[in-house]
């Protein structure tokens, strides 16, 4: 009768998409995965140093570098868009720097100036070239996840890996943790404290641009399952949900990763239910983790809050044991 | 090599946005000496520690620590930054803070091993802190933190440190723990430039003092260079600092 909810089967929302011949949900449900956990590892270390809008600067302003990589190579040539787009993601890196550094302009507004004219000349490109250029507009906002399993089926020595966005975005997801793991204390030090790190002998812009880097590569890499609006919420969304949830940057990037698996089931889920975009429903999933651990937290700080004002503060936590522990 | 001073600071010029913060400064620091940069606001007390240490650009003159460029000495020296510097919400444990220290003394790919962690630890306890290990930074007090700081800085093992203000907003128990240890680190040999508000205490906590202001108005043994005339120099006319001047010159007399 209501036909904008659509009706919940349990069969249809939560069995089918799992026991479907062919298994095309499964290689959507890995895609999410893939692009929400590459994405929330490097957004940890974009919230933790004050990066967050940067994330949403060069998902926007690798579009030119798309589009003209689209242009010189004459073909949907995966390699040359994405050569094109990373060289887009480091033009925007020293943008920003530059006017930050040389001006006065403060770096937030020097980020608002970068970006949107890149996008504006991604833009004006499609437009120019449209009947050249076979990209979608909508696509490239948006992206269509849907789409994955339809994708070519990469092959070695006769197995079928998978399809091809799919292999590549497991194989950025762990190049990006490995480095997370190697490049550790690299990453947490020039984080927490730049100066303390060029003492040192850590090359904190050295790190900088290699995390700006990474930041293009997985950006383009999931530019075409969720598209350049979408990525910034799989960037910021996991690793803000963790932060809420841990104190110590290990978990936290390991509850990054479990965000991104939950976010990308309940998605799938989400979006078979009310039909609709399924990148949409893995970020409004995540939005609702998110929101789930927000007002679990402010329970446990009433709960906290008013046990203190009760027993008089025996355990940790409040202000006044804070108050105790300076003398 | 064995001859090079600590520090040795030719001609330097650093401008920001073109507008210069510090002149023509010139400075050799003799080795184990706690040496105190005072200056009024905006005198580029800050600013010249962070110039020597490589952290800004320069418009004209050198550094060279222990007669090296600070990049290929960089393990020779020790930094402790202005304690708001940092994000203190950082997900990060005192102990982690503390093995920061250790970094430099690591190579790429390394993990602190055992070693750095019993090290980590004994430096913690110098300051009084080894209980709070593992407390998450965030839940500190102002002078707890800057003793994670003092640990981090022990921890580096280095031979010249600079320290920015470390004495600011803590509390009496810590401005005394910090003064001991600066006075054990000089003991062992090192050389420490700190960087210092309070007037009167200066005059007690070190050897030599530089008074800075834009330009080195004067540099040398604290009870040669604390005096009206130097001091009205470098805060020029501001009252009330000139009347906490005359009480500091009161005192000593």
């Amino acid at each position: 009768m209501n036909e904008l909810i659509p009706a919940f089967s349990f069969q249809r929302v939560f069995v089918e998409p799992w026991t479907q011949p062919g298994g095309g949900f499964i290689w959507i449900a890995l895609m999410g995965f893939f692009v929400t956990a590459a994405c929330g590892l490097v957004g940890n270390y974009l919230i933790l140093r004050r990066m967050a809008l940067v994330g949403d600067a060069i998902s926007h302003s690798v579009l030119p570098g798309i589009v003209i990589a689209f242009l010189l190579a004459k073909s949907r040539n995966s390699m040359a868009m994405f050569v094109g787009a990373l060289a887009a993601g480091g033009l925007t890196t020293v943008i920003i720097e530059t006017i930050h550094k040389r001006s006065r302009v403060k770096q937030d507004a020097a980020i608002g100036i970068a970006f949107t004219s890149l996008f504006a000349l991604g833009v004006i490109l499609i437009s120019l070239f449209a009947s050249k250029v076979d990209l979608d507009q909508e696509c490239v906002l948006y992206g269509e996840i849907a789409f994955v399993p339809l994708e070519e089926i990469v092959r070695i020595g006769g197995l079928g890996l998978g399809p091809l966005p799919v292999v590549r975005m497991a194989a950025v997801t762990l190049v990006v943790a490995l480095l997370v793991i190697l490049f550790y204390k690299e990453l947490l030090v020039s984080s927490f404290d730049p100066a303390l790190a060029v003492s040192l002998g850590i090359n904190s812009s050295l790190v900088h641009y290699g995390l700006m880097a990474m930041l293009s590569v997985v950006v383009v890499s999931a530019f075409e399952a969720v598209g350049a609006i979408l990525v910034v919420a799989m960037l910021i969304l996991p690793g803000a949900t963790a932060s809420l949830l841990s104190q110590r940057l290990p978990l936290m990037l390991g509850l990054t990763v479990l965000h991104a698996a939950l976010s990308a089931v309940l998605g799938l889920h989400l979006g078979v239910w009310l039909n609709c975009s399924i990148a949409g429903a893995m970020v409004v999933a995540g939005t609702g983790l998110f929101c789930l651990v927000w007002v679990a937290g402010l329970f446990k700080w009433y709960a906290v809050r008013s046990s203190n004002r009760v027993v008089g503060n025996k355990s940790g936590g409040g202000v006044s044991d804070l108050l105790n522990s300076s003398t | 090599m064995a001859d090079a001073p600590p520090l040795e600071i030719h001609d330097l010029t650093v401008a920001y946005h073109k507008k210069p913060v510090l002149w023509g400064v010139d400075l050799v620091v003799p080795p184990g000496k706690l040496v105190g940069i005072v200056g009024p606001n905006g005198a580029g007390k800050s600013t010249l520690i962070k110039a020597a240490m490589g952290l800004l650009p320069v418009s004209s003159g050198w550094v060279k620590v222990f007669g090296e460029s600070v990049a290929k000495n960089f393990r020779r020296v020790g930094y402790v930054p202005q304690r708001e510097s940092v994000d203190w919400d950082f997900p990060v444990s005192v102990m982690d803070v503390v093995l920061m220290g250790r970094y430099g003394k690591l190579g790429l790919l390394k993990r602190p091993t055992k070693d750095d962690h019993d090290k980590a630890r004994e430096c913690l306890d110098k300051v009084k802190m080894l209980p709070y290990a593992n407390r998450q930074i965030s839940n500190l007090s102002g002078g707890q933190q800057q003793r994670v700081f003092l640990a981090r800085a022990l921890a580096q093992e280095s031979e010249l440190y600079f320290m920015d203000e470390p004495f600011a907003g803590v509390d009496a128990a810590t401005e005394s723990a910090i003064i001991a240890l600066l006075h054990e680190l000089r003991a062992a040999g090192k050389t420490l430039l700190v960087v210092h508000h309070d007037l009167p205490t200066a005059r007690n906590y070190f050897d030599m003092l530089l008074l800075l202001n834009m330009r080195v108005v004067a540099f040398g043994p604290t009870e040669e260079v604390f005096n009206y005339e130097t001091l009205q120099k470098t805060y020029g006319g501001r009252l009330t600092i000139l009347s906490e001047v005359a009480e500091a010159v009161r005192v000593k007399g």
